[in-house]
């Protein structure tokens, strides 16, 4: 589905990320770990258009899409999640997932038609799966940050991804919430016969549902493989001395 | 909450184009003026917010295309014989390939630099309306527009009896008003949807496949034709066009009169427009220092109504809700 | 072709002229970097710099000395207005959106100027300059006011007193650090709040300091602040928003644009200062010294 190879990104001097190559099958979930300043955002907005590598190439489908802008690699079938929650605050959930099914379907340059009557069903489908129906018509910027994320993965999916990155999913949620999340997630990726790339903190999270795993560190590939393969890797180790070990 | 639906389907802005119609009857030569100017503004002000209120995109340089507008309406009827059902379209569709030309670049700007890049255009467009002489009049503008050809008004019953300046009146008022109509269905539209994701969040919007740039350009376009229309409106209302039309205190009176409204919702800048207008007349009536009036006004706004007229009297309804849900 | 003497005076006027738009401009885009406000006002202060140092003069005279005085006098009085509409009204405005704080400075830009055509009415003020600074001399084949020498001595004195302030004291390396990072800054004791202020201060006195020493060379009328606010904002943004010495590189520029563009092009003066800020901000938005966008 997805190969990325050799991307480098500098920032003023410093190289955020140093020739990564990273192959992701179709239909599986992989995921991207590393401590903090490891490069992993960096590499997300690399794979989708937010950022231009300084040399590399990455690869969707067998099609090239280095450098191509982020709005026509989401058209592609990309789909992501952002580590900052980014939705659209002063509009209603049910608007915020519509958005993303107006955006999809190309009806951006329609100034005629009222929207309301848009995708109705499409999005109550989608905030059922996600768990958001009966707050449908609440503004999202007063929900929790938990229903935030939800949100988050509800507009992703409403662009029916292909592949979809999520960059911290769980970030900042209880331990509660992180096992709904990850199982929503896990659900949904294989209901729909998704590609999810993701990256995260949370070890547990990570073990319970990666098949393939890539540790970054310092913007360099360290370790890469399965999870019992990643966790006893010596350099892993090394590199989370001092964190939680999985 | 019923009630509150019942009154939402209410067709307001039709019955207030209806009832605006009447003004004229009233007799009075001032009141027509001063309402053919508050219509005029208000689709003025109602243009620019679609680019504040739903874009969130700050433009200081409206006023350019209200100028452009107003010379272009101005120039082809005086000097061309022009009819206006030709010349005011083609104001408009001016000032519309003005805002494409200068949006294309502002575009690619944010924030800051956006609102000076507008700035400067406008004030380029004032510039040369002050200095081409040959085709704008210079410094002393262009007077005697003459007014549109109104004698097929004497035809409608019940209007016969009235002055140029009241049929031109009622027509501003339709045309006006079909100006509203169609920028509430563009703010309704799925485009209008997504043009508030943009304002919430270009980011976010972008990767949901629309292209943001393109999409800003395109507002920025429709923007420039309303207030381009307006401007030719204003040029014959005004009998007289001026370069000071496109100076940029003009782009701040908009900007106040759509704050001082709401840029919350669509009528918002028309009440805006409505309020500040006739301000404006009482307070100068008593006092040269309007500015400082107006400077006054503004920063009180900015403190206690940041959501204009519009959002307070919201604020309140929903207070008066709550109380008697309590 | 124009003899060199001419020229020379002719560059030497767009660097006198620039000095005082560094002075401005300095100010603005001090506080554009630190607090992020871009402040329409500060043409305000240059105004009401220079109608206080009027104001001044004409109650203690124009005693050797005694022009210092009211110069100094009005840019510190201009400082403390600065400070006072910073600490009680604008920094509420720091959490809402940047065009509230926009706005805000153009309403006490409309205030301003009718609070000083209430106080000097419309009619048009002058100063004359002060005794030691009155005379002329002839240099490079031209002849040179004094006044004016002064004052190409002193824009790069302050440009450097400035810039030493920021660089090498304790309080601009902090000012510098606001500028980066204020959330930072708080986390690590500094009282962000009375920074803002002592920024806000510094920034209008400077304005107000352009003002009053401006006063012998230009006349004082109602307009002069947005005429002024509209060629300071040229300046920072052809030197790049927030770069200290793309401020002063920028008033340089300016100032042989504006002495020389209107030999060249005498009908297109109004529309070429314009045309050179729309073209800056299309090609290069950071002008020449400031950070490139998006970074």
């Amino acid at each position: 589905m997805l190969e990325v190879r050799g991307v480098r990104k500098a920032f003023a001097g410093f190289q955020a990320v140093a020739g990564v190559t990273l192959v992701v099958p179709q239909r599986s979930i992989c995921a991207t770990i590393g401590p903090n300043g490891a490069g992993k955002t960096t590499f997300f907005n690399l794979i989708t258009g937010h950022l231009r590598p300084d040399s590399g190439s990455v690869v969707l489908k067998g099609r090239d899409i280095t450098g191509l802008p982020p709005h026509e690699i989401c058209r592609l079938g990309v789909a992501r999640s952002f580590q900052r929650t980014n939705i659209f605050p002063r509009l209603t959930v049910f608007q915020n997932v519509q958005a993303a099914f107006l955006a999809h379907h190309r009806h951006a340059l329609n100034l005629y038609s009222r929207v309301d009557r848009f995708y109705r069903d499409e999005t109550d489908a989608i905030l059922t799966s996600i768990g958001l129906v009966d707050k449908a018509h609440e503004v999202s910027g007063f929900l929790s940050h938990g229903g935030q994320k939800q949100l988050e993965l509800g507009i992703a999916l409403a662009s029916e991804p292909e592949l979809l990155l999520l960059d911290e999913p769980t970030a900042g949620m209880s331990a509660t919430e992180t096992h709904e999340t990850i199982a929503l997630i896990e659900r949904i990726t294989r209901d729909r016969g998704l590609t999810l790339l993701f990256t995260e903190h949370d070890m547990e999270v990570v073990f319970a549902i990666a098949q393939k795993i890539t540790v970054l560190h310092q913007g360099h590939v360290i370790a890469e493989g399965s999870p019992a393969e990643v966790r006893a890797d010596p350099a892993v180790k090394r590199v989370y001395l001092g964190e939680r070990a999985p | 909450m019923a009630a509150r639906r019942r009154l939402a389907r209410v067709p307001w802005g039709l019955l207030v184009a209806v009832a605006a119609l009447f003004v004229p009857a009233i007799g009075s030569r001032f009141y027509t003026f001063v309402a053919t100017d508050i219509a005029i503004m208000a689709l003025f002000a109602v243009s620019l917010n679609l680019l504040l209120g739903y874009g969130g995109l700050v433009s200081f340089g409206h006023a350019a295309y209200f100028g452009i507008g107003a010379y272009a309406c101005g120039i082809l009827m005086k000097v061309h014989a022009v009819p206006f059902s030709v010349a005011l379209p083609a104001a408009g569709l001016l000032a519309a390939a003005f805002a494409a030309l200068f949006g294309f670049f502002c575009v690619r700007l944010t924030k800051i630099y956006f609102a000076m890049l507008t700035l400067a255009f406008a004030q380029i467009v004032w510039a040369v309306c002050f200095k081409w002489n040959s085709v704008t009049g210079g410094e002393q503008g262009m007077s005697d527009v003459p007014y549109p050809d109104l004698s097929a008004a004497a035809w409608v019953p019940g209007l016969a009896g009235y002055r140029t300046s009241d049929h031109f009146y009622m027509l501003t008022v339709v045309l006006v008003a079909a100006c509203l109509w169609v920028l509430r269905r563009v703010v309704r539209s799925p485009f209008g949807r997504l043009l508030t994701t943009i304002r919430e969040n270009p980011e976010r919007t972008e990767f949901i496949g629309v292209d943001v740039r393109r999409h800003e350009l395109i507002a920025f376009i429709i923007a420039g034709l309303f207030a381009g229309i307006a401007g030719g409106l204003f040029g014959i209302f005004n009998r007289g066009v001026f370069p000071d039309f496109a100076y940029w205190p003009k782009s701040s009176d908009v900007l106040i009169m759509t704050i001082l409204g709401g840029m919350g919702s669509f009528y918002g800048p028309a009440i805006g427009a409505l309020i500040l207008i006739i301000l404006n007349q009482e307070i100068t009536s008593y006092t040269e220092y309007w500015p400082f009036v107006l400077g006054s006004l503004l920063i009180t706004l900015l403190f206690l109504f940041p959501g204009g007229v519009v959002g307070a009297l919201g604020g309140l309804v929903r207070r008066l809700e709550r109380m008697r849900r309590a | 072709m124009p003899d060199l003497s001419f020229l020379l005076a002719q560059s030497l006027s767009g660097l006198t002229a620039a000095m005082f738009l560094f002075l401005i401009a300095s100010g603005l885009s001090l506080i554009f970097g630190v607090l992020r406000v871009l402040n329409f006002a500060h043409g305000s202060f240059y105004m009401l710099g220079a109608y206080l140092a009027f104001q001044f003069v004409r109650w203690g005279g124009m005693g050797p000395g005694r022009f210092w005085w009211a110069v100094l006098g009005a840019a510190l009085s201009i400082a403390i207005v600065g400070g006072l509409v910073e600490r009680l009204l604008l920094r509420h405005l720091y959490g809402k959106d940047e065009l509230y704080q926009l706005l805000f400075t153009y309403g006490l830009v409309l205030i301003a100027s009718d609070a000083a055509k209430k106080a000097w009415g419309t009619q048009q003020l002058s100063l004359s300059r002060p005794p030691g600074l009155t005379g002329a001399s002839r240099m490079f084949g031209t002849m040179l006011p004094h006044y004016n020498l002064f004052i190409l001595l002193l824009g790069p004195t302050i440009a450097l007193g400035l810039w030493l302030l920021l660089n090498r004291t304790r309080a601009g390396r902090v000012i510098r650090a606001a500028a980066l990072d204020r959330e930072m800054l708080g986390a690590l004791g500094v009282n962000v709040s009375w920074l803002y202020t002592g920024v806000f201060m510094l920034g209008s006195f400077l304005g107000g300091l352009g003002g009053a020493l401006v006063t012998p060379v230009r006349a004082i009328v109602p307009g002069m602040d947005v005429e002024i606010i509209v060629e300071a904002f040229i300046v920072v943004v052809i030197g790049g928003l927030g770069s200290f010495w793309g401020t002063f590189l920028g008033a340089v520029i300016y100032g042989q644009v504006l002495a020389f563009g209107i030999l060249i092009v005498p009908a297109f003066s109004i529309f070429s200062v314009f045309a050179l800020m729309a073209v800056v901000l299309i090609v290069r938005p950071w002008g020449l010294l400031g950070q490139p966008l998006g970074t």
